[in-house]
């Protein structure tokens, strides 16, 4: 964010890929992709490309953990060492990993019905195998399709979009040069009926005017993502041995 | 009835059912002792790396990515580039795998591979030296993201494939310029890993997770067209003999997993 650079993030009202102010990017979406996971999913959005795996409810592990009157959850985010055109990153959890583990853990904390399995967890596994910007909202969207798929009960689904701005431009979905060389960036996940917002984070200069039109456009870029989630989560039950192509 | 104790009989039931299975000329998947599950690969799946190939060995699946970086050379080989194989067990890909550092499991994947691709001297490492002081290392990420059996070969195939698919960085000032490439890295053969396993006297190439909880014992072996590349024992003992019938169906079998690359 806020990086010193020459490139031109707008030209024509046109972003560098060519989308208009509010386009997502393509997003691809397969449930039931692994065979051990309980529930698994694979989302490919725009360039990004995450796996996720859900176990459980199983039995918690420390033991000291559990807790007597509901499940607990946990998430591990991890980006693979080959995800980003950058160096070869080191394996093992960096701060910023494991600060998003926690906010995603925080927006199913809110959706899976945890007072059904006392006394167990259910482990999130998301992994980044090609980053492009966004990550944070692809890991949550694929998260929200295999818990789904995992069967595990939950009170709503999540979808999750980034917003932010660009060469004073408001713009949806933003793309890793737009992350990276624009002003602001404001990662939101809204639940599908309620409309709660489960996911909020923030990072730039935005005037009220400015947060409140970015907030309505997440929510409408919410809903397409849902329907893309709804797709592939009916695609298994109609087509379960369709090939998973990476 | 404690969940060990449960364990322990489920294990021997499982591995009766097994046997007497095995004994009328039968594996539970119909294939012969020593046929492998299908084969399918996919290369260049993940753009950023340099290459990458994702490959589903029946149901286990594998991606492996390949990078490259500017690191000093050893000092006992100045004028060669460096490799460094890693292996992941994602704990998404088994409910027995645990998040955390390497296990011996996880170790023992990524050195078999190396040793594979390390001793069929497969990468010209001359190649990879830039100026006195810096080289460029391969880095190949072995990422095992569905285990149902045999990560070890599946590994081993998607490595040689991300490696066949792998584009050499483009390097100026002793930096690598990203997204540019001066050509494919240039392979001098392709070492491929063929893992059997005993169960009582019967031997199984590239077994399935139902099978390997059975296992008495466990030999991986590494092929070229024309050599032995490397050997590892796991579980149990074997026979000589065992050993040279194992050697033949390695060639074998690597020779028809080569013709797929």
């Amino acid at each position: 964010m806020g990086q010193d650079s020459d490139i031109k993030l707008l030209v024509d009202g046109k972003r560098l890929d060519g989308r208009s102010q509010f386009d997502l990017r393509n997003i691809r979406i397969e449930a039931g992709i692994l065979h051990d996971a309980d529930g698994s999913a694979f989302v490919e959005w725009g360039k990004n490309k995450v796996i996720c795996g859900i176990y459980g409810p199983r039995e918690c592990i420390p033991r000291h953990e559990a807790s007597p009157y509901k499940a607990l959850v946990k998430c591990r985010y991890s980006m693979a060492p080959f995800s980003s055109l950058e160096e070869h990153s080191r394996s093992g959890p960096s701060r910023r990993s494991v600060e998003l583990s926690k906010v995603i853990r925080e927006v199913f904390e809110n959706l899976i019905i945890t007072e059904s399995f006392p006394r167990t967890q259910i482990n999130i596994f998301v992994d980044v195998l090609q980053s492009d910007g966004g990550t944070r909202t692809t890991c949550i969207t694929a998260a929200a399709v295999a818990l789904a798929n995992a069967g595990i009960p939950m009170r709503d689904m999540a979808s999750a979009v980034a917003v932010g701005k660009a060469d004073d431009i408001l713009i949806a979905d933003l793309a890793k040069e737009e992350d990276n060389f624009g002003q602001c960036d404001m990662p939101v996940a809204f639940s599908y009926r309620k409309k709660d917002i489960l996911l909020l984070q923030m990072d730039g200069l935005l005037t009220r005017e400015e947060i409140e039109t970015l907030l309505n456009e997440a929510e409408k870029a919410s809903d397409k993502v849902y329907a893309k989630q709804f797709d592939a989560l009916k695609k298994v039950y109609e087509s379960p041995e369709e090939n998973f192509k990476m | 009835m404690s969940e060990e104790f449960k364990e322990i009989i489920m294990s021997h039931l499982r591995k009766d059912v097994l046997s007497n299975s095995l004994k009328k000329g039968e594996r539970f998947d119909q294939r012969k002792f020593d046929e492998f599950r299908s084969i399918e690969i996919q290369k260049s799946v993940i753009k950023n790396a340099e290459g990458s190939a994702f490959v589903k060995l029946g149901n286990t699946q594998v991606l492996v990515g390949v990078k490259f970086d500017v690191v000093t050379p050893y000092s006992d080989r100045p004028n060669e580039g460096t490799m460094v194989t890693n292996a992941e067990l994602l704990p998404l890909a088994s409910s027995t795998f645990e998040p955390g550092p390497p296990d011996e499991n996880s170790v023992e994947l990524a050195r078999v591979v190396d040793r594979g691709i390390r001793s069929a001297e497969c990468i010209d490492v001359k190649s990879l030296f830039i100026e006195e002081g810096k080289v460029l290392s391969v880095y190949i990420d072995l990422y095992v993201l569905d285990h149902s059996g045999n990560f070890i070969d599946a590994s081993s195939i998607a490595a040689i494939a991300a490696l066949t698919d792998t584009k050499v960085p483009k390097v100026e000032d002793g930096k690598i310029i990203r997204k540019e490439h001066k050509g494919k890295l240039d392979l001098k053969a392709l070492p491929v890993t063929v893992t059997s396993i005993r169960v009582d006297d019967f031997w199984l190439v590239d077994p399935t997770i139902e099978e390997e909880l059975a296992m008495d014992s466990r030999l991986t072996i590494a092929t070229t067209g024309t050599h032995v590349a490397a050997v590892q024992k796991g579980k149990g003992s074997l026979t000589k003999k065992e050993f040279l019938d194992n050697l033949d169906i390695a060639f074998k079998r690597g020779n028809d997993i080569r013709k797929l690359l």
